[in-house]
C-alpha cells in the first residue's frame, strides 16, 4: 500500500496576538491520497488557510505530525521544506500568485524548471486548455484577475506536484469564470494524479470534490 | 490627521526624508559657510590694508622706501600716506598713519586717540595669541586674520626699521604737482587695478568648492525625491478616500504642501547644524590651502553668518518643494476613482524612458558643444554640469540592455528570475544609482586630476628647484659679497633679478636669468623654438610661463613688449604649476640694461657640497640661517602646500560617496515593503528566505559593479574636463592626464563594499521576515 500524499496527525497551531495567544488549529488529523480531491470548508477564522499553509510546508506546526509524499515536515529545516515545495507541492492562492518580473510563459514553466522536470507537451496542453496562448509574452500586470488565476493553475499543474493545494482559487472570480477555472483544475488533476486539497466557502464547489472536511474553531467538525 | 498618520506608520520614510535633506543641506551649507568665512576675511583684509582700493607708490626694486623719499613727496604736493609692513613669526604686522590713510581706520580700530597714544597693536583673538611682543594687544574681531595693525611709529620700533614699505595715494590729489619720476626716480606708481586682488585669485577655488557642494546637494536631494515619491504613491488610497468623503482637492494639495514645507524646514535646520560641524572641521585645512596657494589669510574659526545658513535653508526648502511638486501635480490630476493600490511604483513608462533618454542626449550634446565654443570658468562648470547630469540620466538606459542580455542568456529558472527581477528593480533604484554614479565619477575624476597633478608637480619641482641652495641678501652690498664669495668657492651662482611689470596687458613678473647649464638641462618647455636659450641669453627672445601665454593668447613665435621700446619674440613657453602669476624670463644682460637700478636679492647656488657652502655663507659672509634655504626643504614645503590644497576636495569626495551610500540604503529600505509581494511567490515556489536575501545582496552588487563600470569613462571624462578646461580657465595652465588603474580598481572595491553595506540590512530584514508576513501577501490587498 502506497503512502498518502498528505497525512496530518493531531496538528496544532497558535498565533500570538495583542490579546494573547490564540489557538487556530486544535489537533486536526486527515489524510489525502494521490488523485483524490478534498474540500476544506468552514467559517472565516476557522483555520482552513493555516491548515493549507502547514500542509504545504509554508508554515510549521506547533505540534503533531505532518507528512507530505512520505516526508516528515516536522523535523525538516527551512531549506529542506523549500526543496519539498519546489519538488512535490504546488500552491494556488486566492491572488498575487505570479512573479511580476517574469512573462506569463516563464511564470508557467518556473516551478517545473525548478523541479527539473519540464514537460513541454503538458505545458502546451495546459496553455491551450486554459486559453492562455495569446497571453504568453505578457507580464502579469497586463492580465485580468481570471487570467492570472489560470496562469497560476497552469504553473501548479505543469510542475507535476504530488500534492496540489488551492486556497479559494476562484474566490475573486465571477461565477462563469469560476466554473471554467474549476473545470480545468479538476480535469488536469485527474490527468496528472495529484492529490488536491481545496479551501472554499462555496458549497457548490465543495460538492464537486471527492470528500469534504468542515473545520470549526480549529477542529474537524 | 489622516495624511500625517502616514509618517507615523512609516518612520523609516520620515527618517529618509529628514536625513536626506539634512545631509544635502549640510554639505551645501558647509561649503557656503567656508566660502562666506573666506570672503569675510578677504573683505576685512582689503579694508585693513587698503589693497586693491587705492593707487600705491612702491619701490622700483627691492621692498623698501626711505623715509626721506616720503617726506620729499609730501613736500612736492603728493598726498600720500606711509605704510610699513613686516613679519613677526607667522603674523603680518602692518603700521600706518591713521590720520592720513585714505583707508581711514580700517575695520573696528575704534578711537584714533587711543590708536595713536597708547602704543599698542590691534589684532583678532586668533592672531593675538600668536604675537609675542612687549606691547599690549587689543583684541578686535574686525581685523583680518593673520594681521596685526598699529601706528606706523609703533610698528617701526617693533620691527627695528626706520623706512617704509609703500605709500597709499589719496584718490584726490592737487592739480599742480610734479611727476613722480621727477621727484623720486626710484619709485613707481602702481594702479589700484594692478594690485593682486586676492578675492579674484581665489574665486576659482571657491567656485570649485561650490560645485562640490552643489553635487553633494543633488545627491542628497535624490534621496528626498525618492522618498517623497514613495510616500505620495503609498497615500493614493488615503487621498482617494478623503476625496470621496468630500474633502476638496485644492485643500488636500495645500495640506500636503504645508506638510512638505514643515518637514523640509526641519530637515534643512538639522542640515545647517551639521553643515556648521562640517565647515568647522574643514576650515583650518581650507585656510592653509588658501594661504599656501594665494597668500590669502582666512580665519581658522567659523562664525554663524546669515548668508550661508539662510541660503542653506532656502535651497533645501526649494529643493524639497520642487521634488514634491511633481508628485502633487500627479495627485492633482489623479481621477477620483483611480486605483487606490500603489501602481507598480518601481515601473516607469516607456514614455518616461524616452523623455529621460532625450534629456540625457540633450545635456550630453550641450556638453560637447560647450567643449568647442565655451569660454570662461562659468562655461567650464556648465560643461561639467551638463556632462555629469547627462551621464547620470543615461545610466538606467545603459544598464537596462545589459540586464536584458543577461536575462536572455540565463539558463536556470532562478538565474532567469534573478535577472528579470533585477531589471524590474532598476527604475526604483535608478535615482540611488545615479547618485552613486555621480559620487564614483567625482572620485575617479578628482583622483585622476590630483594624481596627475602630483606626478607633474613633483617632476616640475625637480626641474625648477635644481639649485642645491637658495640664499637671500639683506642689502645690495651683501648681495655683491655673496656673489663674489660663492663664485670664489667654485659654486655656480644663479642670480634672480625680478621686477613687477605689465606684459601684453597682463600684470607679470619680469625675470632676468643667467642662462647656463642649469636652465638648459633642467627646464622642460611646453613648446619652444630652436636654440631658445641661446636666443634668450643673447637678449633676442623671451621665455614666458604658460599662464601668461594662455591669458594673453600668445605662443611661441609671437612677440611681447618687455620695455617701452623693446619687442622680443617668445622663444619658449614653460609650465609653471602652482603659480597664479604671469612671468616673462629674459637674459641677465638685457635685464640689467633695462633695469640698472635693480640688483639681485636672491641667488640659486649649484654645488656638490651644499653643507660646506652653507657654512661659508654663515661664517664668512654673515648670512643668517633663516636666509638660506636648501632645495630639499623647499621641495618638502612646496609638496606640503600642494597636499593640503587637495585635503578639502578629498574630504568632500569621501562625504559625497558616503551620502551616495546612504541614498542607496534609504532607497533599498523604502523599497523593502514593496519587495515583499514581489518575492513572496518565489518563496512559496521553493526558494528559502535565506537564498532570497543572498540574491538581494547579489543584486545590489550587480548594480554597483555595473554603475562602477559606467562611472569609469564618466570619471575619466570629468578628469579631462577638470584638467584641460577648468584648470586652464581657473589657473591658466594645462596639466597632462595620467591614468591610475590600481586606484580605480580600489575605488571600485570601496564602492561595491559601500553598496553591500547599504544592502546588508534590508537583505537581513528580508531573511528574517516571518512566513506569516509573506503569506499575508496572498490573502490581503497591500
Amino acid at each position: 500500500m502506497t503512502d498518502p500524499v498528505l497525512r496530518l496527525e493531531r496538528v496544532e497551531k497558535s498565533f500570538g496576538t495583542a490579546d494573547g495567544v490564540v489557538p487556530v488549529l486544535r489537533g486536526v488529523s486527515l489524510t489525502l491520497d494521490g488523485g483524490e480531491t478534498l474540500a476544506l470548508t468552514g467559517e472565516s477564522g476557522s483555520g482552513k488557510s493555516t491548515l493549507l499553509h502547514i500542509a504545504g510546508g509554508l508554515e510549521a506546526a506547533d505540534a503533531g505530525v505532518v507528512r507530505v509524499a512520505g516526508h516528515d515536515l516536522t523535523a525538516m529545516s527551512d531549506t529542506a521544506r523549500a526543496a519539498l515545495r519546489a519538488n512535490d507541492v504546488a500552491v494556488v492562492f486566492q491572488q498575487f500568485n505570479l512573479i511580476p518580473s517574469l512573462r506569463v510563459a516563464d511564470n508557467i514553466a518556473f516551478q517545473a524548471r525548478l523541479a527539473g522536470r519540464v514537460d513541454q507537451g503538458l505545458i502546451d496542453r495546459l496553455v491551450a486548455r486554459l486559453g492562455l496562448a495569446e497571453q504568453m509574452r505578457k507580464y502579469p500586470e497586463a492580465l485580468s484577475g481570471g487570467q492570472q488565476q489560470r496562469v497560476a493553475i497552469a504553473r501548479a499543474i505543469a510542475a507535476r506536484p504530488k500534492l496540489l493545494l488551492a486556497d479559494e482559487p476562484t474566490g475573486n472570480l465571477d461565477e462563469a469564470t469560476s466554473a471554467e477555472v474549476l473545470d480545468a483544475l479538476l480535469a488536469l488533476v485527474a490527468e496528472t494524479g495529484a492529490g488536491l486539497m481545496l479551501v472554499t466557502h462555496s458549497p457548490a464547489i465543495a460538492a464537486r470534490m471527492d470528500r469534504r472536511l468542515h473545520l470549526s474553531a480549529g477542529r474537524v467538525a | 490627521m489622516a495624511l500625517l498618520s502616514h509618517w507615523r506608520r512609516n518612520p523609516l520614510q520620515l527618517f529618509a526624508f529628514l536625513a536626506g535633506l539634512a545631509l544635502a543641506t549640510a554639505l551645501w551649507s558647509g561649503v557656503q559657510a567656508i566660502n562666506a568665512e573666506a570672503r569675510a576675511s578677504y573683505d576685512a583684509a582689503a579694508a585693513t590694508l587698503g589693497e586693491g582700493q587705492f593707487d600705491q607708490i612702491v619701490p622700483g626694486a627691492g621692498d623698501r622706501i626711505a623715509q626721506a623719499d616720503f617726506v620729499t613727496l609730501r613736500r612736492a604736493g603728493w598726498l600720500v600716506s606711509p605704510v610699513i609692513e613686516g613679519r613677526l613669526g607667522d603674523v603680518r604686522v602692518l603700521g600706518f598713519d591713521p590720520l592720513s590713510s585714505p583707508a581711514g581706520f580700517g575695520v573696528g580700530q575704534g578711537d584714533p586717540g587711543a590708536f595713536l597714544e597708547q602704543g599698542q597693536l590691534f589684532a583678532n583673538a586668533e592672531t593675538a595669541a600668536l604675537l609675542d611682543v612687549d606691547l599690549s594687544v587689543v583684541i578686535d574681531p574686525g581685523i583680518a586674520p593673520g594681521i596685526a595693525v598699529g601706528d606706523i611709529g609703533v610698528v617701526q620700533r617693533l620691527l627695528g626699521r626706520d623706512d617704509l614699505s609703500r605709500l597709499l595715494v589719496q584718490p584726490v590729489q592737487p592739480m599742480e604737482r610734479p611727476a613722480l619720476e621727477d621727484v623720486v626716480p626710484g619709485l613707481r606708481l602702481q594702479a589700484a587695478s594692478q594690485t593682486a586682488d586676492v578675492g579674484e585669485l581665489t574665486d576659482s577655488f571657491h567656485l570649485n568648492l561650490t560645485a562640490f557642494g552643489l553635487l553633494s546637494f543633488a545627491v542628497g536631494l535624490f534621496i528626498v525625491y525618492s522618498t517623497i515619491g514613495l510616500a505620495f504613491e503609498q497615500r493614493r488610497g488615503v487621498v482617494r478616500t478623503l476625496r470621496a468623503l468630500g474633502v476638496p482637492l485644492p485643500r488636500l494639495v495645500v495640506l500636503m504642501l504645508v506638510e512638505v514645507l514643515v518637514l523640509a524646514l526641519l530637515g534643512a535646520g538639522l542640515g545647517v547644524v551639521l553643515g556648521y560641524v562640517v565647515a568647522a572641521a574643514l576650515l583650518p585645512d581650507v585656510a592653509v590651502t588658501l594661504r599656501g596657494l594665494y597668500g590669502a589669510e582666512v580665519a581658522g574659526t567659523l562664525q554663524f553668518r546669515v548668508s550661508w545658513w539662510g541660503s542653506g535653508l532656502a535651497i533645501a526648502v526649494l529643493g524639497a518643494l520642487a521634488a514634491a511638486g511633481v508628485r502633487l501635480w500627479q495627485i492633482a490630476r489623479m481621477p477620483l476613482l483611480a486605483s487606490a493600490r500603489p501602481r507598480a511604483w518601481a515601473m516607469t513608462s516607456g514614455r518616461a524612458q524616452n523623455v529621460q533618454g532625450g534629456l540625457a542626449l540633450l545635456l550630453l550634446g550641450t556638453a560637447v558643444v560647450l567643449v568647442w565654443v565655451g569660454q570662461g570658468l562659468v562655461a567650464g562648470f556648465a560643461l561639467l554640469g551638463c556632462f555629469l547630469i547627462g551621464a547620470a540620466l543615461a545610466l538606467p538606459l545603459v544598464v537596462r540592455p545589459v540586464l536584458e542580455r543577461a536575462e536572455s542568456v540565463a539558463t536556470t529558472p532562478v538565474a532567469r528570475w534573478f535577472w528579470a527581477d533585477t531589471r524590474q528593480q532598476l527604475p526604483g533604484l535608478s535615482l540611488a544609482l545615479m547618485a552613486l554614479l555621480l559620487a564614483i565619477s567625482a572620485n575617479i575624476g578628482v583622483a585622476t586630476m590630483v594624481s596627475s597633478f602630483r606626478m607633474t608637480f613633483v617632476s616640475f619641482l625637480d626641474q625648477r628647484l635644481a639649485p642645491e641652495l637658495y640664499v637671500g641678501a639683506a642689502s645690495a652690498a651683501q648681495a655683491e659679497a655673496i656673489e663674489a664669495g660663492m663664485t670664489a668657492q667654485g659654486a655656480d651662482v644663479l642670480p634672480l633679478l625680478t621686477v613687477e611689470t605689465q606684459v601684453a596687458g597682463q600684470p607679470a613678473q619680469l625675470f632676468g636669468v643667467r642662462v647656463g647649464p642649469t636652465y638648459r638641462t633642467s627646464w622642460v618647455f611646453l613648446d619652444h623654438a630652436t636654440n631658445a636659450w641661446d636666443e634668450v641669453a643673447a637678449g633676442q627672445a623671451v621665455v614666458t610661463n604658460e599662464q601668461l601665454a594662455r591669458r594673453a593668447g600668445l605662443w611661441v613665435g609671437d612677440t611681447v613688449s618687455v620695455a617701452s621700446d623693446v619687442m622680443l619674440p617668445i622663444a619658449a613657453v614653460v609650465a609653471d604649476y602652482g603659480n597664479p602669476r604671469g612671468q616673462v624670463i629674459i637674459g641677465e644682460t638685457l635685464f640689467r640694461d633695462l633695469h640698472p637700478e635693480v640688483s639681485p636679492r636672491q641667488f640659486g647656488l649649484r654645488t656638490d657640497d651644499p653643507g660646506a657652502l652653507r657654512e661659508v655663507l654663515r661664517r664668512d659672509l654673515t648670512v643668517p640661517e633663516s636666509a638660506i634655504i636648501d632645495q630639499q626643504a623647499l621641495k618638502a614645503f612646496s609638496l606640503e602646500v600642494f597636499e593640503r590644497t587637495f585635503t578639502v576636495t578629498a574630504a568632500l569626495n569621501v562625504l559625497t560617496l558616503a551620502v551616495a551610500g546612504f541614498a542607496m540604503l534609504m532607497s533599498l529600505l523604502t523599497l523593502a515593503d514593496l519587495r515583499v509581494p514581489q518575492l513572496a511567490p518565489v518563496w512559496a515556489l521553493g526558494l528559502t528566505r535565506r537564498r532570497i536575501g543572498q540574491l538581494e545582496l547579489l543584486r545590489t552588487v550587480v548594480f554597483a559593479v555595473v554603475t562602477c563600470l559606467f562611472a569609469l569613462p564618466v570619471g575619466l571624462g570629468l578628469a579631462w574636463v577638470l584638467l584641460a578646461i577648468i584648470n586652464v580657465e581657473a589657473f591658466g595652465w594645462r596639466l597632462p592626464m595620467f591614468l591610475f588603474p590600481a586606484d580605480y580598481a580600489r575605488l571600485g572595491v570601496y564602492a561595491v563594499l559601500a553598496a553591500i553595506a547599504a544592502a546588508a540590512w534590508p537583505a537581513w530584514r528580508l531573511m528574517r521576515t516571518p512566513p506569516n508576513a509573506l503569506l499575508k501577501v496572498f490573502a490581503h490587498e497591500r
